[in-house]
């Protein structure tokens, strides 16, 4: 079997892939890459399925050791990469030799980097994906130093492109938001604050959701108490203390507090990729 | 009453009813409109409390529209496979929920082993299900403080659920007993025994 060693883990490095589908109803949440655009891209530069198993390197620091030649790609938060400690390009196919050790550095921006190897990463699947979910404590745990990660056969030719340019650091998080299903559970008050308030990116956030401090949003007080219901990615919830978390893919299946609106599924990569401090905004959808 | 929809993002339909036996209904038409390809890209179709999600639709509208005054059948047998919980009624709960019920303890057992329960829906972890069919008047509180370990196979209970721990995990459900039935098991083929639809019965073990 091939394989690489993991050296250095990094603080929070995840196999991830496309995620588990068609479970949620046995209460198993989606889990997945938090940035699918870079998921894809990233697995197309070495010439694998657009949803294989990458991983997904939370500030990156995450370092690994070929066991014989691998080609491997690094996208999503922009952050140096090395081999043997040289410079070597972001966003491009890059060889690591036998013994070679390839860094991935701090992102300079954003929060998450996708590290894809020709082949993807063959921990075994579990209820149809690799991916692990931190919520439910499926799927392999996240690295370790000394660990040795399987690499299947490459599938495809590598995409030998030039280097991807590097994405500019957002300055601000604006996320769509589609209201419902439970905006009647919310005042005019509540929806002026929404459309008003300014919150920041929390620090507790995790891959089960982007936590904001800012305004709160007070559901009208005769509501009582929310049935347990399904949960969709990108679900806006407010729990009791009214600051609203936005839903990531690691989310719970169900949840008993109001959702006051949807975030479209094109604007979370942004949201996973924003670092704790980075200011959010909401704009109500106009369809 | 007929069915409430809601749009929860451009591809998913939260459907909302009145009572257990309206979401079983509704269940099992979404499964029945699926299998006749009626519901073109839905990949989760999520029973709870009051409501079904459907999520994944291609266009949520044209689905809302198949809905619009459609009315649960709550007078349809319950149908399903029966699953039964050999359970030993040893719970540190039990004398507790025996109280509040105003029984003995081996009352209580003969209660909770007397009913014919069905899993409404899953969630807290996985292969965690809720099951209906308890008599309402033996609902019972959550425990005012959570354990912060409760172990696999417990059977427990919450509000007007059942529930068995699909594995060691904090809980503030009230403690009947344990089994020794992997109701959760990666190894197998479905992991979960306890799926929605499935019917249960509770049986004491010595």
């Amino acid at each position: 079997m091939r394989a690489v060693e993991v050296v250095r883990p990094g603080p929070l490095t995840t196999v991830q892939d496309g995620g588990r589908v068609g479970v949620a109803a046995l209460g198993v949440p989606r889990a997945g890459a938090l940035d699918p655009g870079a998921l894809r891209l990233v697995n197309r530069l070495v010439g694998n399925a657009p949803d294989a198993a990458v991983l997904e390197a939370t500030l990156g620091g995450v370092a690994l050791r070929a066991l014989e030649p691998v080609l491997v790609a690094v996208l999503g938060a922009p952050a140096p990469v090395l081999v043997d400690g040289r410079a070597v390009a972001w966003g491009a196919p890059v060889r690591v030799p036998t013994g070679a050790v390839l860094a991935v550095g701090a992102p300079t921006s954003g929060l998450r980097c996708y590290l894809s190897v020709a082949g993807g990463f063959a921990v075994p699947p579990v209820l149809g994906s690799r991916s692990t979910d931190l919520l439910a404590g499926l799927g392999p745990a996240p690295l370790a130093a000394g660990q040795l990660l399987p690499v299947g056969p490459p599938t495809g030719p590598p995409c030998w492109i030039d280097p991807l340019p590097l994405p500019a650091p957002p300055r601000e998080l604006l996320l769509r938001l589609d209201l419902g299903p439970r905006a009647d559970w919310f005042g005019p008050g509540a929806l002026r604050t929404l459309d008003s308030g300014r919150w920041t990116v929390s620090p507790a956030s995790n891959r089960v959701g982007l936590r904001l401090t800012g305004p709160l949003l007070e559901r009208l007080p005769d509501r009582g108490e929310l049935p347990s219901e399904g949960m969709v990615l990108g679900a806006v919830q407010v729990p009791p203390d009214g600051l609203p978390v936005v839903f990531l893919a690691d989310h719970p299946t169900t949840g008993g507090y109001p959702v006051l609106g949807v975030v479209p599924a094109g604007d979370l990569a942004s949201a996973a990729q924003a670092a704790p401090g980075t200011p959010v905004r909401f704009t109500r959808s106009m369809r | 009453m007929s069915v409430r929809i809601m749009a929860a993002g451009r591809s998913a339909l939260l459907l909302e009813v009145d009572s257990d036996a309206e979401v079983a209904s509704l269940h099992q038409e979404l499964i029945s409109r699926q299998a006749d390809g009626r519901l073109p890209g839905a990949v989760e179709i999520v029973p709870a409390a009051r409501t079904v999600l459907l999520d994944g639709l291609a266009r949520p509208e044209l689905v809302a529209a198949q809905f619009e005054g459609w009315r649960p059948q709550t007078s349809a047998p319950p149908e399903g496979p029966v699953v039964t919980v050999p359970t030993r009624y040893d719970g540190e709960d039990l004398a507790e929920v025996a109280a509040l019920w105003g029984v003995s303890a081996a009352e209580a057992v003969r209660i909770h082993t007397g009913a014919e329960y069905r899993v409404a829906f899953c969630g807290f972890a996985p292969g965690f299900a809720y099951l209906t069919g308890l008599p309402e008047r033996y609902a019972v509180p959550r425990r005012a403080t959570p354990r912060t370990q409760v172990p696999a196979g417990s059977v427990a209970l919450a509000g007007g659920y059942t529930g068995v721990y699909p594995g060691a995990s904090p809980g503030g459900w009230q403690l009947l007993g344990r089994t020794s039935l992997p109701v959760w098991d990666l190894g197998r083929d479905p992991a979960a025994l306890l799926q929605p639809g499935t019917r249960v019965r509770f049986v004491e073990q010595p």
